[in-house]
């Protein structure tokens, strides 16, 4: 056994880290004020082939593996978990879906813009009474002809109304129920899509969440991806890579966390000594370490595994669940051992806290990712 | 055009710390990196080629680990990398690494060597210029800027308090300074290109047409009888201007002198 990273993923992690500090790090804090989508940045991240990592290269990807992915995602959270949301939300929501299911027409036309981060992609799952219960799907889409005529709405959609390119699930056929699910490529401009209410939230403020709306919205017969009834299965496939990278946003997130805490535990003076020097900060320091290095294992595991084509639906489940508690853990205490200055914004250790929150939410709850790991072992 | 690039892996200086007790530097776990001065270089000859075409080849010489900046160089956009790696080029001074250097230029065709000013560990800013000595070509250092005229090249060199324009024939020999550009990033598609489709080739003393004793310590005339730390005078500079743009300036300045 061989824990070691590849050269290539060693590379992409120094290069990608000094990538975030030169140029996402300085952003962080004045968009987390502003709520200003970062599209400098994006575009920046596009020209260095990151919005596409592990898509192979005849599809606009960089060719690289699902691990080194993981690690840019990491890298980019630990400076901006905005920042890396976006990225996540475009490659593993977004963009794999037409990896894995688009035909060669698909790929060709929505899976290369998208690898070379031309245009930016989207996942609209959620509905305003589909939460965690996903398979309750009110959207609909009726063939007529050649298109499908969607109408509904989604909500909580990452990089809603900044995307060109949305996986969009709706009911085919309600009878089925789950399999009566299928899943489409839609693009921002056809016809009936509008966006509605963009959300004013906690943290990872700069980054876009917002209602979709479908009012007789066209999606032609083409744009349908994998076969009928097939969606939901799409949905949940899908959604286990997009932990991975939820998990890496967590792990980046309370990485930064830890950095600062070890930084100020060696400047901050109390009793006439830098309070690193007192036990219950190295308690906290040493527990902090230990669970961000436990939560790195399950996340690069479960990453590991995706690659080599193993089962990961567990893992992933398991590493969204540990490091997302993790970097919440390592946040809260975080501010905690900052006292005042850290409940100011003087310091980012706040705004980590705040951007910590959500990873124990979106793509599946912390009792959803419960629910995944059981259910993997109880199989009743 | 063909330009010939020369690279140093260094120790980062931002992260290296001394240790208190025996003044020497802390090495262990500090990371290696392209020389900044060498990255500069990189990037005006890849600007180059993307310019008028040809070709970026890439030198290094150091021990086997030196691969990670060449396959940097390759992320970057270098076409070819060589490692110059032997045991008989240890303990090389300036002199022996110009020497050992220039015998390998001397294998390739080329319009333009390019080089670094200095490098960061040692900042003697002597092998470039021993290299043009030693192949007998032109030399221009402190390059801030190059514009390409068929075979001559004009070129800004910089002074302490101005710039001197110099109109120069290839093949020609170049330092470049920090102000010439900003290095672009290695590409994330460029780094699995430079590890799966690129190759780092190994160039050792028996491939250059060279007497081993002008190599390596041996063929060092500089002999090192002691290290100490100088009383510096410290020059005081003062930024002026709105607080924004002074603070600016100044946290500049400081990352340019490596001290944040």
């Amino acid at each position: 056994m061989d824990f070691s990273l590849t050269k290539e993923q060693e590379m992409v992690r120094r290069v990608v880290r000094e990538f975030a500090e030169k140029e996402v790090a300085p952003k962080a804090k004045e968009i987390d004020i502003t709520e200003e989508f970062p599209w400098d940045t994006v575009r920046k991240m596009a020209q260095n082939d990151m919005m596409g990592i592990p898509y192979p290269e005849e599809y606009g990807g960089a060719g690289g593996d699902y691990l080194s992915y993981i690690i840019a995602v990491e890298e980019i959270s630990r400076a901006c978990a905005t920042t890396g949301v976006i990225l996540s939300a475009h490659t593993s929501l977004g963009s794999f879906p037409i990896y894995q299911w688009g035909t060669e027409e698909q790929k060709r036309k929505y899976l290369v813009p998208l690898a070379k981060g031309e245009k930016l992609g989207a996942f609209g799952l959620t509905e305003p009474n589909a939460g965690t219960d996903a398979a309750g799907q009110q959207t609909t889409a009726v063939l007529d002809g050649d298109h499908y005529v969607l109408n509904g709405s989604k909500i909580f959609i990452t990089n809603g109304g900044k995307a060109d390119i949305y996986i969009i699930f709706a009911m085919t056929d309600k009878s089925k129920g789950t399999r009566g699910i299928s899943a489409f490529i839609v693009e921002k401009d056809f016809p009936g899509f509008s966006i509605g209410k963009i959300e004013e939230k906690m943290g990872i403020r700069a980054s876009s969440t917002a209602e979709l709306v479908f009012e007789d919205c066209i999606v032609p017969k083409e744009n349908l991806l994998g076969k009928e009834g097939e969606g939901f299965k799409i949905a949940m496939a899908t959604l286990d890579g997009g932990r991975i990278g939820i998990a890496a946003q967590a792990l980046g997130i309370a990485q930064a966390a830890l950095d600062e805490e070890i930084k100020y535990a060696k400047e901050r003076q109390q009793f006439g000594r830098p309070i690193g020097k007192f036990q219950g900060i190295q308690w906290y320091i040493a527990d902090m370490a230990t669970r961000i290095n436990a939560s790195r294992w399950l996340v690069y595991n479960a990453a590991w595994r995706k690659q080599v084509g193993l089962p990961y639906t567990m893992e992933a489940a398991m590493a969204k669940l540990y490091a997302s508690e993790t970097a919440m853990f390592v946040t809260t205490k975080t501010v905690q051992i900052f006292g005042g200055y850290g409940f100011t914004k003087d310091y980012p250790v706040e705004r980590f806290m705040r951007d910590a929150k959500i990873t124990e939410i979106y793509e599946g709850t912390s009792e959803v990712q419960k629910m995944v790991i059981s259910g993997n072992l109880l199989k009743m | 055009m063909n330009i010939l690039v020369l690279i140093k892996q260094v120790p980062d200086t931002n992260e290296v710390r001394i240790d208190p007790i025996t003044k020497t530097l802390i090495r262990e776990g500090v990371p290696s990196i392209i020389n900044p001065d060498d990255k500069n270089a990189l990037e005006e000859a890849i600007r180059i080629r993307e310019k008028v075409g040809g070709k970026v080849t890439v030198i290094s010489m150091g021990p086997t680990q030196a691969e990670v900046a060449l396959r940097e160089a390759l992320a970057m956009g270098a076409d070819e990398a060589y490692l110059l790696t032997d045991r008989a080029f240890a303990g090389a001074d300036t002199y022996a690494t110009a020497k050992a250097l220039s015998k390998a230029i001397e294998k390739f065709q080329y319009d333009i060597v390019f080089c670094g000013r200095q490098a960061i560990d040692g900042d003697t800013a002597q092998v470039g210029p021993q290299i043009a000595e030693q192949l007998n070509i032109p030399q221009v250092t402190y390059v801030r800027k190059v514009e390409i005229e068929g075979d001559k090249l004009i070129v800004e060199r910089a002074l302490e308090d101005g710039y001197e324009v110099i109109e120069v024939k290839t093949p020609v020999l170049l330092t470049a300074i920090k102000e010439l550009n900003v290095p672009r990033y290695p590409s994330i598609k460029g780094i699995f290109n430079a590890y799966n489709k690129k190759e780092v080739k190994i160039l050792t003393a028996d491939d250059l047409e060279v007497d081993k004793n002008e190599l390596g310590l041996k063929g060092s005339p500089t002999k090192v009888v002691a290290t100490s730390t100088p009383n510096t005078e410290r020059a005081g500079e003062i930024f002026t201007g709105n607080i924004k743009e002074a603070v600016q300036n100044l946290v500049e300045r400081l990352n340019s002198r490596h001290v944040i």
